[in-house]
């Protein structure tokens, strides 16, 4: 806490000397922090978030019900200074938090907020300097125990469907999901419906089918019809990665878990991807059950 | 008693919109003292309001082309009333493109303040509308309540940076604590801090400007000039109850001085033309 109270009210707090610096396990700045945050409200659906720092980026983790997993990646080049002293570093911190610390002066542009983050290894806290028009803000976050995160173990030699699109068409399609409906069935499959989200609420079954002949659809490569339901509380959260991404990528291997990747652009033009996979809720008894 | 005042100007009516809809932001109930020339609206030190306290004065020639007013008696030429500063937005809000506005105290089931607005229209017939506020007339004997607060002793006064600045700031704040330590000291740096368990957050602003207090104006045993420059004078306060305060600035102030009485409240005094506006909120105990 001495060093960190130092860090805030010395009086030289903004420009930390060298030495201070190389002290730091992880040390990296940005030149605008909604590059950071941004991405991460993709994944902002618990509290709780997982960071791996490794020389190649930073990956953040959010889980829930042990059922879905939320990834956000932000390659090392997408910040403008990043040093790491160790192979990897993992630690817990509170989301809601580190968001808020992000867009402290406000997250709308034309403002543009400098970051520098710092992390000294396990126990410390995770600090961050954030500076805008003169003002700087010192924030220290306590960090917390990682946690084992979940292995999905989804390779993509095992995916038998995937298709590519235009984020914009999914976008519709998740906004207006009936929310009374308690499983969102995704069916992928080489011929008629070839790409089809339905819902079956208190109002009805409803059926949204992208064919892969759109011009939405940039990517189609299905081998086989697969249908799976997944629980569609689990997967409300991607609807926040949807709203922000260019385009999206669904997969399924063939135990039916999902993958969905989401290309986020950020404000540099600088292209990171948010990642969630979900486990199917239960198998249909018939694999190739039609609607 | 008698009040009545006439406006003509919309810019007039615009600037007195502004106000109003600055003190609303800031209380809900307030007190109007109305004087020969001056109106205040008021916000007693009560324990009932949490502790803070407002003041706020406007010159009645800045707004009104006519205005009239007999207080209780000659010798105490004043009057006093409570009014619920929503219902005079509201009256207000039909007067954004008004050719005259009136506004009187009147005599109906209960004592009213009437808002008497003239709207343009196309063809010969004049336009009225009409808003009857009521209001409660505060007696005589109970004046005293609503006097102006003195300047508290401040150990360190400090321009304030811009208000919508610290507004985002404080916003971000108040989702991780509940109380906000702002300190200052009389080198231009002031802080603003939030600590919880799992975080700690300050802002911390240079070079701020120093209020133009002249020598003579502060004794020489004051508070701020046996404090050491360097020295941070700070109050721990209710992060809403600053919002409040930094929410309520439609009036582009010309100067927010804010004056730090270490560890028990911190004094807001807002410059405009024709406007001045103190609020003060008290410091909460760790």
């Amino acid at each position: 806490m001495d060093k960190t109270n130092k860090l805030f009210f010395g009086t030289n707090m903004v420009l930390l000397t060298q030495n201070e610096e190389e002290r730091y396990a992880f040390n990296a700045n940005m030149n605008n922090a909604r590059n950071l945050s941004h991405i991460l409200k993709a994944i902002h659906f618990k509290d709780t978030a997982t960071v791996f720092v490794t020389e190649n980026g930073m990956k953040v983790t959010v889980e829930d019900a042990k059922c879905i997993q939320a990834n956000a990646f932000i390659q090392a080049q997408v910040f403008q200074d990043y040093i790491i002293r160790e192979d990897s570093i993992t630690f817990c911190i509170n989301l809601d938090i580190l968001q808020e610390c992000l867009s402290i002066f406000g997250s709308n542009p034309p403002s543009v907020t400098a970051m520098r983050m710092m992390y000294n290894g396990y126990g410390t806290p995770l600090v961050i300097t954030l500076e805008e028009d003169g003002a700087v803000t010192g924030c220290s976050i306590k960090t917390q125990e990682p946690d084992q995160t979940l292995d999905f173990e989804f390779s993509a030699a095992n995916v038998i469907n995937k298709v590519i699109m235009k984020a914009e068409c999914l976008k519709e399609a998740f906004n207006e999901l009936d929310v009374t409906s308690e499983v969102l069935q995704i069916t992928m499959s080489p011929d008629h419906p070839f790409f089809r989200l339905s819902t079956f609420g208190t109002l009805g079954q409803s059926h949204h089918d992208i064919p892969n002949t759109s011009d939405m659809v940039e990517f189609f490569e299905c081998n086989q019809t697969q249908s799976n339901r997944y629980r569609l509380s689990l997967l409300k959260p991607s609807v926040k990665a949807v709203n922000l991404a260019t385009k999206v990528c669904v997969r399924m291997d063939h135990r039916g878990f999902l993958s969905l990747q989401y290309m986020i652009k950020n404000e540099n033009g600088q292209i990171c991807f948010v990642e969630y996979y979900c486990c199917p809720d239960e198998e249909l008894e018939n694999n190739d059950n039609q609607f | 008693m008698r009040f009545r005042t006439k406006v003509f100007n919309i810019d007039c009516i615009h600037h007195f919109t502004n106000v109003v809809n600055t003190i609303n932001k800031l209380l809900k109930k307030c007190t109007l003292r109305l004087t020969p020339d001056k109106l205040y609206f008021i916000l007693p030190d009560q324990v009932s309001n949490g502790g803070v306290s407002m003041w706020c004065e406007l010159k009645q020639a800045n707004f009104f082309d006519e205005y009239q007013m007999d207080g209780v008696s000659s010798e105490h030429n004043e009057i006093y009333m409570e009014i619920i500063a929503e219902n005079i937005v509201r009256a207000l809000k039909s007067a954004h493109n008004a050719k005259s506005m009136k506004i009187k105290l009147t005599k109906k089931q209960t004592p009213c303040l009437t808002v008497e607005i003239e709207l343009p229209s196309i063809n010969s017939s004049s336009r009225l509308v009409t808003h009857d506020i009521p209001v409660s007339v505060i007696p005589r004997r109970l004046w005293d309540e609503y006097q102006e607060p003195t300047m508290p002793e401040f150990h360190v006064s400090i321009c304030m940076p811009p208000l919508k600045t610290l507004k985002n700031i404080a916003e971000r704040m108040k989702n991780l604590s509940t109380y906000l330590t702002l300190s200052a000291n009389q080198e231009g740096d002031m802080v603003m801090k939030v600590e919880t368990e799992l975080v700690t957050v300050a802002t911390r602003f240079q070079n701020l400007e120093l209020p133009p207090f002249k020598d003579d104006d502060i004794a020489s045993q004051a508070p701020s000039k046996l404090w050491p420059p360097t020295e941070m004078a700070s109050a721990r306060v209710d992060i809403r109850k600053f919002l409040q305060f930094l929410a309520g600035q439609q009036i582009n102030p010309f100067k927010v001085i804010c004056n730090i009485v270490n560890q028990s409240a911190i004094h807001f005094f807002l410059i405009h033309d024709d406007i001045s506006l103190q609020y003060f909120i008290p410091a909460a105990s760790v």
